[in-house]
């Protein structure tokens, strides 16, 4: 009996036929999805990436709800063109602490991996309130709204805790510290030692100039960080990844 | 299968199924069709053996041909820095009054400082170079400069930038919030006064009683006429060009909480030859002095 006569009797059984299609499938998931767990070149470790502050994490929400991702993309691609105008080229581990990611497959506008601390908190807030008013060719929507959005830390506890069921390590100080963390990033003026202890290179100050926090402090908190956690005059690429 | 699958003597075998009595021919596979299959399977192999591909136990195996992604992107920037090394050598080289001398040296940098202008300055200056009126984002194309427009001058702003936090050597200066020093009264004066030296229209009485407001306040900075003073970035207050705005509550505003432009210092991101590039395109604009 050849294999092919042995074949006709999943052609003929509907249901076995479903499960060895789901078995086939399943192998090649495990095949092609499981070794990125593992593989070394895959989970590179690289030095000063760290949880997102209160603050930034919000911000990052604000981003998402907004649906920045939808035109800009946070993944520079190792090609010299990309790198010449947006930076050194995105490393896995700078999105580790993303859920989910946001290296986006679309730019109708730049990539923003690497937007932190190239504009001022003033360019931004002129920015994100009339686009075309800094950039004229720019179809950008506007954003001012986010300006009159005031926020509270109510919920920033279980946010950070619910990061952390997902494998952001968070640190019981940092979810006990979080309502204060995020109210300090906006003052100067306030004792942020613990935050700078607990998040080393937040950028701390008043980000939309306005009294109070709005999601716009909160948002530009977040993109002034982009890409600038890892240090890469010091970062030595590794070859084989 | 046997003759019965036939129907004549002259057809190929069916394949032995009927449906409501059709049957089907079992036709060979076109050979042209088959053997292309055979070669792409063959050549999925042949790939996966060449590039990085199978997966072991801590990494995936290199691959024959030794491809790598970053190696591949250096090897590609460097390519291309070799190519211009030679130029951007003298661009470094030559002072930066003497690029002009050299047209093809002075070709090569305004166009690469156009790509950099292009791709790091026009957010906030324009794509043109015109700022954004009354927004207090300068205006690069005229001859009114806050720190100066010596192609030297324009090279150390570009280089440190101005009232960053990021270099030490940033241009810096800041003009006090004048709310906290002066009576409401006193700004309106110094506002209408200031309005007088540029040549609009002001309030006479409030003018007259402005100067000595400014005289004691302003002009250390400003300068006993208005005229500003580039080594501290205080800008000319006589002629037409405002960068925040030259109307009544504009003014207001500027000298109740000060103005505190910033710009980053280029040096962290762009190669010298870049910076002197995008300094000599920036000098040529129109405004260079």
């Amino acid at each position: 009996m050849s294999i092919l006569d042995k074949h006709k009797i999943l052609e003929k059984n509907a249901t076995l036929l479903l499960v060895f299609s789901f078995l086939v499938v399943t192998i090649g998931g495990i095949v092609e999805i499981a070794p990125l767990f593992y593989l070394e070149n895959t989970i590179e470790k690289v030095k000063g990436m760290r949880p997102y502050s209160p603050l930034e994490l919000t911000g990052r929400d604000i981003y998402v709800r907004e649906g920045c991702y939808v035109c800009h993309s946070q993944m520079i691609r190792p090609m010299r063109d990309e790198v010449e105008r947006y930076g050194h080229y995105s490393l896995a581990a700078e999105s580790m602490y993303d859920h989910p990611f946001q290296w986006g497959s679309k730019r109708t506008g730049p990539d923003l991996a690497r937007v932190g601390g190239r504009y001022s908190d003033a360019w931004h807030v002129d920015h994100l309130t009339d686009p075309q008013a800094v950039v004229p060719e720019s179809v950008m929507p506007k954003y001012g709204f986010l300006k009159d959005r005031m926020i509270e830390p109510t919920h920033i506890e279980q946010r950070l805790k619910t990061d952390r069921m997902v494998g952001v390590p968070y640190t019981d100080e940092m979810i006990a510290n979080a309502a204060a963390d995020f109210e300090v990033q906006v003052d100067p003026f306030g004792d942020t030692e613990g935050l700078l202890q607990r998040y080393p290179g937040a950028q701390v100050r008043n980000f939309d100039g306005a009294p109070g926090i709005s999601e716009m402090d909160a948002l530009i908190a977040y993109l002034q960080m982009l890409g600038t956690l890892v240090d890469f005059s010091t970062f030595q690429p590794v070859a084989s990844r | 299968m046997s003759t019965e699958n036939k129907k004549h003597p002259d057809d190929v075998e069916t394949t032995g199924h009927s449906w409501d009595g059709i049957e089907e021919f079992n036709n060979p596979l076109p050979r042209w069709w088959l053997w292309t299959f055979y070669a792409t399977i063959v050549w999925a192999l042949l790939y996966t053996i060449a590039y990085p591909a199978w997966p072991l136990i801590s990494q995936a195996t290199p691959g024959l041909l030794g491809y790598s992604t970053r190696a591949d992107v250096q090897e590609d920037i460097q390519r291309f820095e070799q190519m211009n090394a030679p130029v951007e050598a003298e661009l470094v080289r030559t002072e930066l009054t003497r690029i002009p001398e050299q047209p093809q040296l002075m070709n090569y940098a305004v166009n690469a400082g156009e790509a950099v202008f292009q791709t790091w300055c026009a957010q906030c200056h324009g794509s043109g170079g015109a700022g954004v009126q009354a927004s207090g984002y300068p205006n690069l194309l005229d001859n009114a400069w806050l720190w100066g427009g010596t192609i030297d001058e324009i090279h150390y702003t570009v280089s440190h930038g101005i009232r960053n936090e990021t270099d030490p050597d940033a241009r810096y200066s800041q003009m006090p919030a004048f709310g906290q020093i002066l009576e409401p009264k006193q700004i309106d004066q110094v506002v209408q006064y200031v309005r007088r030296l540029s040549g609009q229209k002001a309030d006479a009485a409030l003018a007259d009683a402005g100067a000595e407001v400014f005289a004691n306040n302003c002009a250390a900075c400003h300068g006993e006429n208005g005229t500003g003073d580039q080594t501290q970035g205080a800008p000319n207050l006589t002629d037409a060009i405002w960068l925040y705005g030259g109307d009544v509550p504009t003014l207001t505003e500027t000298v109740t909480n000060a103005r505190f432009g910033v710009m980053p210092a280029w040096q962290s991101r762009l190669s010298e030859a870049d910076i002197r590039a995008v300094a000599t395109y920036v000098h040529q604009l129109g405004g260079g002095q």
